[in-house]
């Protein structure tokens, strides 16, 4: 093991801890201003990487098929709001979670009806493409950090809308009182759109940057959006705060568990046999990790306060 | 002098800057109604939190026949005999006046875990439940869920399950709250049978049942009790007439 | 016989008629589809003990499922190859055993589950219960020695003394007595004291404590009875498709089975099997029109959720009630 792989694979950590926090960001900002468990945020982020990966097919261009993400996305979301969404807050969890499991269903199969079941591809665009040399001789992919980069971009820009702008002082009075918003003159049934829809932007964006570095199918926001359950868990439901910390957490725990644990098992037992063990334990070491926090902290590290 | 039943010992709880009970010493002693009176935001619910364990002292002691409770929870107290009502009664809204009772004999006889036998069908929970609604003057209205029942009606519901627990001391929280004057008059009668059984601390609002009741009464102003006595002595305390009594007695 | 019981009491003809007749038409696969229909609605109603009852809205219930798919699948294929299991232990292919050992372990997984989870409530138990049956799944997909990814096949279905399980009506009697003695177990458990004790911990957690009666431990105990009615399902179910794969342990299973119990009528006695019976036909129908079926599945699912909040049994047999 070299320091130059470990800096990479902690480099990689960063990466889907990013991503997830764009996904958990969305749920958790939706569950602490309207209360509300959406099982189909993962599939916003399918959406955002279809639309991306389509739009970029047919007009040749990256980047014009991640603008067209984030507004299929939000635009996805703010129909499903007004359509669905806004019936269900007032509904206890149970039907929340049936009504956005029933989402699921109808996103994944309208995408297959769409695109039919064969992925979709979504090349790099070539102003990102290539490597740079990491500390140590690696080679890392530019795109890569180009995630890491965004993502941070969009941490702070999500921090500054959120403490500094007229619609952030909304967002926040809504998840420490939401009579007291309705008072203040706030039509609270647009915001909650607004709300829903920024989530939604999220999400998508997420789906559209990793689609360039996986496939596009259908299916593909399920597995993130249960990390970024565990996110929010870890982090503590509806604090954005929480949501970050947690995915950096849970991308490095995941990403260097993969690494480390059959290199550690391998101390004890024999290589094949170590990968085995090791990658079984890697698997399920985000969940340990989860159940560890929640047995010290029941509502997370960083809980918010009515939640 | 008898042992009390309940004593409470230089309780402290501070909600960040506030200090919500300040140093409350206070006990309850065998066959007495001790009243706790004060005004709103006086610190009363807190205490009575601390007392029942949803809420942890920062610092003091509570004893309870006998042992130090503080480090048990609501279930624990209970099931050492401390029974309580709530300011807005607290019921299974689902189960008939009947069954709630149940529930709380099978507490007391500590038969939760019992899976194979309908409780409709087990004449002895069935009797014992029905012996504490005909206590209270229920037994007629023993099959309608508790969501139905008046909001005099769940009062009594909840005092036939603190009665079912065979609790050593009773923790009644403003139980004349919302009864009206024919309610208070009969509740205040049933109240002044039930110290035989048990001693009780009440707090209450309504001052004609706290007089007509009370052997001691304990004063709460900004988390301290001011003053502690018979009813006379309270009447007469300079300190709880400017404070708190002025315009009542 | 009041509504409740009169409908209650045709499903259960109805279902046991339907194989019969098919039977007899020479038509197995209904055979099949009714002995699907019956093990789900067994693996529904022990989440119905958990989410009906109990108010735990336990989004893993997959993983209680699946581990009594993989005893199953495990057992069978170590009695087949004769290597032992684990110390000197040999599988079997008995399914008593097989079911046994499904219940233990299941119980056992619910009641480790079940200690963290029940320690939170709300939305915090839904996504907790969700990630602990993922990692579950994950565990089950990352080790290879019983098919990984690509799961374990059965290549004879079990046995079971007297019964030829190879038959489609004969192990569907097997599951349909089973059911049957599930949902008996069900009924007497919600008029039992614990039951009371569960029910009351739904309505109302502080009236449970007031009397003294720690709702954490209530609640912990109906869970891993929840997983162990869960997981005996999960052993038949293999024995059904003789065959085992993570896909049973998949967070869409969860999302089936809490779909069954809502669609079927929550905390019914007969609603999770009413539930299983539409939701099959409705695969089975809609699956006969359109290969895009689970997009109406979801659209008839939210129309439910929307506006039909009772479910079938809502429908045909008013509103539920409580003694």
């Amino acid at each position: 093991m070299t320091v130059a792989l470990a800096l990479e694979q902690l480099l990689n950590g960063l990466q889907l801890g990013v991503m997830l926090f764009l996904m958990a960001a969305g749920l958790t900002l939706i569950f602490g201003v309207m209360g509300l468990i959406n099982l189909a945020h993962g599939s916003l982020y399918m959406v955002g990487a279809f639309a991306c990966a389509a739009v970029a097919a047919w007009t040749g261009s990256f980047w014009i098929g991640l603008i067209a993400s984030l507004v299929a996305a939000a635009a996805a979301g703010a129909i499903v709001e007004l359509v669905v969404i806004r019936r269900l807050y007032d509904r206890d969890h149970l039907d929340q979670v049936l009504a956005t499991f029933a989402l699921i269903l109808m996103f994944s199969e309208g995408t297959r009806w769409l695109f039919g079941s064969f992925p979709l591809y979504l090349d790099i665009p070539p102003l990102l493409q290539g490597a740079v040399t990491l500390p140590g001789g690696t080679q890392y992919p530019v795109y890569r950090l180009a995630i890491i980069a965004a993502g941070a971009i969009v941490a702070i820009g999500l921090y500054m809308l959120i403490s500094k702008t007229r619609l952030g002082m909304r967002i926040r009075a809504g998840e420490s009182d939401r009579e007291m918003i309705g008072a203040l003159g706030v039509d609270i049934r647009t915001l909650y759109t607004v709300v829903f829809a920024l989530g939604a932007a999220l999400a998508g964006f997420a789906g559209a940057m990793v689609g360039a570095l996986q496939s596009v199918q259908v299916g593909m926001g399920e597995p993130v959006l249960i990390l970024a359950f565990v996110v929010i868990v870890i982090g503590g439901i509806g604090s954005i705060k929480g949501a970050l910390l947690g995915a950096l957490l849970v991308g490095v725990t995941d990403t260097m568990g993969r690494f480390l644990l059959p290199q550690i098992f391998a101390f004890f037992a024999p290589p094949a046999q170590a990968g085995m063990i090791g990658g079984a334990v890697a698997s399920m070491l985000i969940y340990i990790v989860m159940a560890v926090i929640l047995a010290v902290k029941p509502r997370g590290l960083f809980p918010a306060a009515h939640a | 002098m008898v042992e009390p039943v309940l004593e409470i010992f230089d309780l402290v709880k501070n909600f960040g800057a506030l200090r919500a009970t300040d140093g409350v010493t206070l006990d309850l002693r065998p066959g007495e109604i001790h009243a706790l009176i004060g005004p709103n935001g006086a610190g009363k619910s807190t205490l009575i939190h601390q007392i029942c364990g949803t809420l942890r002292q920062d610092s003091g002691t509570i004893r309870f026949a006998g042992q130090d409770i503080g480090g048990l929870g609501v279930a624990g107290r209970a099931r050492l005999g401390l029974g309580r009502t709530f300011q807005v009664s607290s019921l299974a809204p689902e189960f008939s006046a009947l069954r709630n009772v149940m529930l709380a004999v099978q507490a007391r006889e500590g038969t939760s875990f019992r899976f194979l036998k309908p409780v409709m069908r087990d004449g002895s929970l069935i009797d014992a439940a029905m012996a504490m609604l005909e206590r209270v003057g229920l037994t007629a209205r023993a099959r309608i869920p508790a969501a139905e029942l008046s909001h005099g009606e769940r009062r009594q519901l909840e005092i036939a399950m603190a009665l079912a627990l065979r609790s050593r001391a009773f923790l009644l929280d403003e139980p004349m709250a919302g009864m009206g004057p024919e309610g208070s008059k009969s509740l205040t009668r049933f109240l002044d049978t039930l110290r035989q059984e048990a001693p009780i601390l009440l707090v209450e609002h309504d001052m004609d049942a706290v007089f007509a009741l009370a052997d001691r009464i304990s004063v709460l102003v900004y988390g301290r009790i001011i003053a502690t006595g018979t009813v006379e002595e309270i009447r007469r305390d300079p300190a709880v007439r400017t404070a708190y009594l002025g315009d009542h007695a | 016989m009041n509504r409740e019981n009169l409908v209650n009491f045709i499903l259960a003809v109805l279902l046991l008629a339907v194989p019969f007749a098919a039977n007899m038409a020479g038509q197995p696969f209904y055979v099949t589809l009714a002995t699907r229909v019956a093990i789900l609605a067994l693996a529904a109603t022990g989440l119905n003990l958990a989410l009906g009852l109990g108010g735990l809205v336990s989004f893993g219930h997959a993983a209680f499922f699946g581990i009594g798919g993989y005893v199953a699948g495990i057992l069978a294929t170590h009695s087949f190859s004769g290597e032992p299991l684990l110390f000197g232990l040999s599988g079997t292919n008995q399914m008593w055993v097989i079911w046994i050992v499904a219940v233990l372990l299941a119980g056992l997984l619910g009641l480790a589950i079940g200690a963290i989870s029940l320690r939170t409530s709300g939305v915090y138990f839904i996504m907790i219960t969700l990630a602990f049956a993922q990692m579950v799944y994950y565990f089950a997909v990352s080790w290879p020695a019983y098919g990984g990814e690509d799961g374990l096949s059965i290549l004879v279905r079990n046995q079971f003394p007297g019964v030829m399980t190879m038959r489609p009506l004969g192990f569907f009697l097997i599951c349909y007595v089973v059911l049957l003695v599930g949902i008996g177990l069900f009924a007497l458990i919600r008029a039992s004291r614990f039951g009371n004790a569960l029910q009351a911990a739904r309505q109302n957690e502080v009236r449970v404590a007031t009397v003294g009666i720690q709702p954490y431990r209530i609640r912990l105990t109906g869970f891993a009875i929840s997983a162990m009615m869960t997981g005996l399902a999960g052993a038949l179910f293999a024995d059904l498709n003789r065959f085992v794969s993570p896909s049973m342990l998949s967070w869409h299973m969860s999302g089936e089975l809490i779909v069954l119990i809502v669609l079927g009528g929550t905390g019914r006695l007969f609603g999770p099997l009413a539930g299983a019976a539409l939701y099959v036909a409705f695969e089975y129908a809609l699956g006969g029109i359109t290969e895009r079926w689970q997009f109406f599945l979801g659209l008839i699912l939210l129309v439910v959720v929307l506006f039909a909040r009772g479910g079938l049994l809502g429908l045909l047999a008013g509103k539920a009630r409580h003694g």
